[in-house]
């Protein structure tokens, strides 16, 4: 016998846990990062396919996240905030894991020297665009507050400044990345063209981190603008 | 006249039966429309809700259901053609309460939203349209009727909208929320004491032999919201904060003084409910007994009798603990966006606008209105995410309800005029 009320189908499931979740994982996974690179800088294979596989089996992780999430949250689904912006933010969360996957991929598919001069401002740019990711997962944290407060009031102003602050950082990494560039550039006769252009191609990779955690942040003000 | 002298007491008995059937349905059903927002909030336990439905549906009911009554018993239909033949209209009602009945049961079991009002007023149509003709229905009424159930969710809706407003703006984004709620908290359950009594009064106790002016009405109202204030303030000042914990824990403080409130709107509610859909549920086992009283003369003017609507009290409550527990339970279980201000909002709103409406005498769905009071809510931001699709679904059980009540009521009311007519 179906024992079901009407009026509680009313209320669907709701997107902001999930979105959550979904946001902790994609900041885990770009967080493996710099262990794939001290691992690299080692010349341990075995400890670069162990980081490799752990950031493919998170951003796995995060993809399921977001196929669930996309199933619960049909055109039909009435919510205090615009379903493409929060559709489009949760696509940004998830090109955050995707380019951590694509580095590690790059890591195993081709022997990846680095000049030692390199590597420590590499180390340095990665943790600042991981620190921009880090700022978008606590901005996504303050989203219960936020539904609850329906999305105005000095919550919200909080949030704003948050995003501010996150705008800033991926400023300065956009700055950095060109330094480290330089510097590859600088010692490209020591490892060759071919790792020279991969490694350029790597950094463009850490740099979009901070740059997919800044559009996401900003795609955020649109959820508190209405 | 034949018939209601010699059979008058089987048809008493048999509308007794009826009524009791038609009762029960709304407590397996209906009861779980009116509280589901209070128990899907988590604020209160699915036993708490059946015991506070159990004591203010039946009080709801036996206080305040005698206005309601009148539109179904008399608004509806014109009898005056088949004054001569009373019985007609004895077995119309008796089809009508049954149709009524079967259709809220197979729908408790299928589980669509069907509304208790609609079931009795398209029962007490398709009997009129098929035994007396389709001028015996008075149309113009019925208009009305369709009217209200568009403009009673709509004002559901705004009150909620504005209760839900409000809550956001003193509470939510105050300096210190928790410190805001506890000092609003008594206001808000003053509102739901004051209004629901002030109406209640307004609608007279007649039946009761009570009877107030306006000021007395007024002073008697404020008297009670100040005393259920009182026993909020207790409740909610029982609700402790550490003060050095951060803002997070400070909106989720708030939601904490506003469970203990859940029970005030939970017991407005089932008043309401049960002032509302229990009247239009025993309506025409009034009319039967009014004619049976009368040895077949319709009437004009009935005194509710207080058993009929205590026996619809009762009937709700078997139909609770019988089978409305289940529904009940499968609410307190799912996982719900709703929160405990939110559910507040709604339920308060809905609370509100019924007792408003059946005022007016116009038979309301409660099931119409707390859609519509979740709808406002949802207006203002409340809901994390509420499914459009299921209104759709809803507003096509509403629908198909009036012309499903009314064949069913046609088709009872001939199987028992071949029964009793020799």
């Amino acid at each position: 016998m179906v024992v079901s009320n009407p009026l509680m189908q009313l209320f669907g499931q709701s997107p902001f846990k999930p979105m959550q979740e979904h946001v902790r994982v994609a900041i885990d996974c770009a967080n493996q990062v710099p262990n794939l690179f001290e691992a690299v800088k080692a010349g341990d294979a075995a400890a670069v396919e162990a980081s490799r596989e752990k950031i493919y089996a998170l951003e796995n992780q995060a993809d399921e996240i977001k196929n669930e999430l996309r199933t619960h949250l049909p055109k039909s689904m009435f919510m205090p905030v615009d379903r493409r912006d929060l559709l489009e933010i949760l696509d940004l969360q998830d090109s955050i894991a995707d380019t951590a996957q694509d580095i590690a991929g790059m890591m195993v598919a081709r022997p990846m020297s680095l000049p030692d001069a390199v590597f420590e401002p590499l180390i340095e740019l990665t943790s600042q665009c991981i620190n921009a990711c880090n700022h978008l997962g606590q901005i996504m944290e303050k989203l219960d507050e936020l539904v609850e407060t329906g999305f105005r009031g000095p919550e919200s102003e909080k949030v704003m400044y948050m995003i501010d602050e996150l705008n800033k950082i991926e400023t300065g990494t956009d700055q950095q990345a060109i330094k480290v560039m330089r510097l590859l550039f600088e010692h490209e006769d020591e490892i060759g063209a071919v790792s020279t252009i991969m490694w350029d191609r790597v950094i463009h990779w850490i740099g979009d981190l901070a740059n997919f955690a800044e559009r996401a942040g900003n795609r955020h003000r649109l959820l508190l603008a209405q | 006249m034949d018939i209601i002298a010699t059979y008058g007491t089987h048809l008493l008995v048999l509308a007794i039966i009826f009524g009791v059937f038609m009762t029960w349905g709304i407590g397996a059903n209906d009861v779980a429309n009116a509280l589901g927002t209070s128990v899907g909030s988590g604020a209160i336990t699915v036993r708490t809700a059946i015991i506070v439905a159990a004591i203010f549906e039946f009080a709801g009911a036996a206080l305040a259901g005698g206005n309601v009554t009148k539109t179904i018993r008399k608004g509806i239909i014109d009898p005056s053609q088949i004054a001569d033949r009373p019985e007609i209209l004895v077995f119309g009602m008796l089809a009508a309460l049954l149709a009524a009945g079967c259709w809220l049961a197979i729908a408790s079991v299928k589980g669509w939203p069907v509304s208790t009002t609609h079931s009795i007023v398209g029962a007490i149509v398709g009997f009129a349209v098929a035994g007396i003709g389709v001028d015996a229905v008075n149309w113009g009424k019925i208009s009305q009727i369709v009217a209200s159930w568009v403009v009673s969710p709509a004002l559901g809706g705004g009150i909620a909208f504005m209760l839900m407003m409000s809550i956001q703006h003193l509470i939510m984004n105050a300096d210190k929320p928790f410190k805001a709620a506890v000092k609003w908290a008594p206001m808000y359950i003053f509102l739901v004491g004051f209004v629901i009594s002030l109406v209640t009064l307004f609608k007279g106790l007649k039946h009761l032999k009570i009877e107030l002016g306006i000021g007395e009405s007024f002073l008697v109202a404020a008297i009670i919201g100040v005393i259920v204030a009182l026993i909020g303030k207790w409740a909610v000042n029982r609700v402790t904060f550490d003060e050095t914990e951060d803002k997070k824990s400070h909106i989720a403080s708030v939601e904490r003084v506003f469970a203990p409130m859940i029970i005030f709107t939970a017991c407005a509610m089932a008043f309401a409910h049960g002032s509302n859909d229990v009247a239009n549920g025993v309506g025409p086992l009034a009319a039967v007994y009014g004619l049976i009283q009368s040895g077949g003369e319709i009437t004009q003017k009935l005194a509710m009798p207080i058993w009929i609507l205590a026996l619809g009290g009762a009937g709700i409550v078997l139909g609770l603990t019988t089978y409305g527990y289940r529904v009940m339970r499968t609410i307190g279980t799912k996982i719900t966006s709703l929160t405990p201000t939110s559910g507040f909002c709604a339920t308060v709103a809905a609370a509100i606008t019924v007792v408003l409406a059946s005022r007016t005498a116009m038979p309301v769905s409660t099931t119409h209105i707390a859609v519509g009071a979740v709808m406002g809510v949802g207006l203002a931001r409340g809901f994390a995410a509420l499914d459009i699709r299921v209104i759709g679904k809803i507003i096509v059980s509403w629908v198909v309800t009036l012309p499903a009540g009314g064949i069913l009521a046609a088709l009872f009311f001939f199987m028992l005029k071949g029964m009793f007519t020799p």
